[in-house]
């Protein structure tokens, strides 16, 4: 047995590189190239927040993103469900903060560049996103006007040297939100609209400072992109850039037979858009309809690109003026997410659905139809031996 | 990896056999390849044509010349009666998506602004993966109501 597969590598490596015959087409090779990490354009600046490129916001953000001290419990920060060693992500199914949430922690590398946040896109900047899980009563559970009073006390000379002079919140309620429990939202209501002004523009502030620091979590060099370098200038990949057979041909079906580069494309591996997959929902979580609910919310998201607090031009807002907001193909849509570090961060799917890499590679091959909406993906024909290919290509993403 | 610790002349056995079943795997590549459906001729890529029912003449180009996938882009529709005058006043509304996937367009463009000469700014657009898209114009103006399909192909 151990024979024959070396025979079999060595035939492999013998018909691709020993016989000289071009291992990729020119047209693989093309799209190999728009999926290694050096095509990544530089970031973009993010005009709707005027303090994305601040360093002192992106310190300040940084403090905030790891403090417990920004939740209701005082146990919670970002850091509890996006830890800083494990890809800023949590490894469960369904993330858990101050109550058990329905979706899975996401991963934050390269997250500046997305047009839309969360596995529904209910957000649709880095700052607006990052107000979300401040106030959900599942994950950090507080109130915005706690927050302001808490940003003063603690942080007070540090916000105002970025931001200019805090609000006068003396007189604003330690606890007040239009989102809060019924006492927040009394509270909420008998504010002035000068206070709430006020508390509302400090808690947007809370989101640019986080979202500065986010910009500098980048996707790092992987064993494909060293491979991918030495494909496009020809040289033959030495060392850990080599891959093996297998590897080769699972990177061949990922381009080619497998069709999974029409949605995981360009060096992210995501076209950044919503598709309904065919993944099956948990039993027992809340009905989950993805994209198709989350239009409405981001449309009535105060903190949208249209909102007061977005700062620059609203020539920025293009995603959210175009954005499709009613179609069938909505109903169960997610956002594609990005492949590369997919490999270890199990369990897969925005609920934590897969366990394994080869039950995701299985899920793709069955193409089981939807429980509501149509499922994008059809039916493959692959052998054992693709999806065990398949499966040892995306390792390489993560090495 | 391969040969460790065998001697040289096991090491041609595994050459020999190696070529073997090269030559086998060669021609079964060489089948697998043969066979594999080939893609249908072309879709038309005219950027300039006839609408549907013959009432005006539209072409349509990318805004700055290129067509970049994944980003958010404007490009210009112009409208031309079949006399050649410039179309002017027109409503046009935008629908379209991938025929081989089943899926519509990510965005919902629209006619934005109109730069004279019968040309309309249709922004939005968006291409996030490679393949045929189709876009299909429904224009209605002073001499009646039309539509024209472009396929773009990334
Ligand atoms: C209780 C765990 C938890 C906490 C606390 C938490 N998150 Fe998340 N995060 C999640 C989950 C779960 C999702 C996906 C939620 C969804 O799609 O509904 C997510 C999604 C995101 C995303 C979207 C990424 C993308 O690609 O769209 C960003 C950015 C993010 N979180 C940043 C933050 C920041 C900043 C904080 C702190 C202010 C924070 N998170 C606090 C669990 C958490
Ligand atoms: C039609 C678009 C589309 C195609 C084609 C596609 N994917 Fe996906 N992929 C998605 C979406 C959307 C998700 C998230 C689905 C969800 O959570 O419900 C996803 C999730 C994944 C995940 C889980 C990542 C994570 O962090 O949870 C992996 C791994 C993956 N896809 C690999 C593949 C492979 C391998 C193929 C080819 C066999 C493929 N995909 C084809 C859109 C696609």
């Amino acid at each position: 047995m151990i024979r024959l597969s070396r025979l079999l590598a060595l035939a492999a490596v013998l018909l691709v590189a020993g016989c000289g015959k071009p291992q990729f087409s020119d047209a693989e090779k093309n799209t190999i190239a728009s999926l290694a990490l050096n095509a990544l354009p530089a970031l973009k600046p993010d005009t709707t927040n005027r303090f994305a490129d601040v360093p002192a916001a992106a310190a300040l953000g940084s403090t905030l993103f790891f403090d417990q001290g920004m939740s209701h419990d005082g146990n919670v920060s970002c850091s509890t469900c996006h830890k800083i060693d494990r890809q800023f992500q949590d490894d469960l199914p369904q993330a858990v903060g101050v109550g058990r949430t329905n979706r899975r922690s996401m991963p934050l590398a390269g997250v500046a560049r997305n047009p839309w946040f969360f596995w529904d896109g209910r957000r649709d900047s880095l700052w607006a996103q990052a107000l979300t899980p401040l106030e959900n009563p599942l994950e950090q559970a507080g109130n915005r006007a706690a927050f302001a009073h808490y940003i003063q006390k603690r942080f007070g000379e540090r916000y105002e040297r970025i931001f200019g002079p805090l609000p006068d919140l003396s007189t604003v309620p330690a606890n007040a939100s239009p989102l809060g429990n019924e006492a927040e939202q009394a509270a909420w209501k008998a504010m002035t609209p000068t206070q709430a002004e006020g508390v509302n523009r400090v808690f947007a502030n809370i989101g640019k400072a986080i979202a500065a620091f986010e910009r500098s979590i980048e996707p790092a060099q992987t064993r494909f992109d060293r491979f991918a370098i030495d494909l496009a200038s020809g040289a033959k990949p030495k060392g850990d850039a080599a891959f093996s057979p297998e590897e080769m041909l699972g990177l061949k079906l990922f381009i080619g037979k497998a069709n999974c580069v029409t949605c995981h494309n360009g060096p992210r591996f995501t076209d950044n858009s919503f598709h309904n997959t065919g993944v099956p929902p948990v039993k027992d979580l809340p009905l989950d309809r993805g994209r198709f609910d989350a239009v409405a919310q981001v449309e009535a998201d105060p903190f949208n690109c249209f909102g007061a607090f977005r700062d620059g031009d609203a020539g920025a807002c293009g995603e959210l003026r175009f954005m499709v907001k009613a179609a069938p193909e909505l109903v169960r849509a997610y956002k594609t997410p990005s492949l590369r570090g997919a490999a270890t961060r199990p369990p897969y799917m925005h609920a934590g659905q897969f366990s394994s890499l080869e039950e995701v590679v299985a899920h793709y091959a069955k193409a089981e139809a939807s429980v509501e909406g149509t499922s994008e993906v059809h039916p493959l024909q692959l052998s054992d031996h693709e999806r065990a290919a398949l499966v040892a290509f995306l390792k390489t993403l993560s090495e | 990896m391969f040969g460790r610790g065998t001697g040289l002349a096991s090491l041609w056995r595994y050459l020999l056999a190696g070529l073997g079943l090269a030559a086998l795997l060669a021609g079964i590549l060489a089948i697998v390849y043969l066979t594999a459906p080939q893609s249908a001729p072309g879709p038309d890529i005219s950027r300039s044509k006839k609408t549907a029912n013959g009432l005006f003449v539209a072409s349509f180009q990318p805004e700055r010349g290129i067509i970049k996938q994944g980003e958010l882009q404007s490009w210009l529709l112009t409208l031309k009666t079949v006399a050649g005058a410039p179309v002017e006043g027109a409503a046009i509304s935008v629908s379209g998506g991938m025929p081989q996937h089943n899926h519509g367009l990510p965005t919902s463009p629209q006619a934005t602004d109109y730069l004279g000469e019968g040309r309309y700014r249709i922004e939005g657009l968006k291409f996030t993966m490679s393949g045929v898209w189709q876009l299909r114009f429904a224009i209605s103006a002073a001499a009646g109501s039309d539509t024209v399909v472009f396929n773009v192909v990334l």
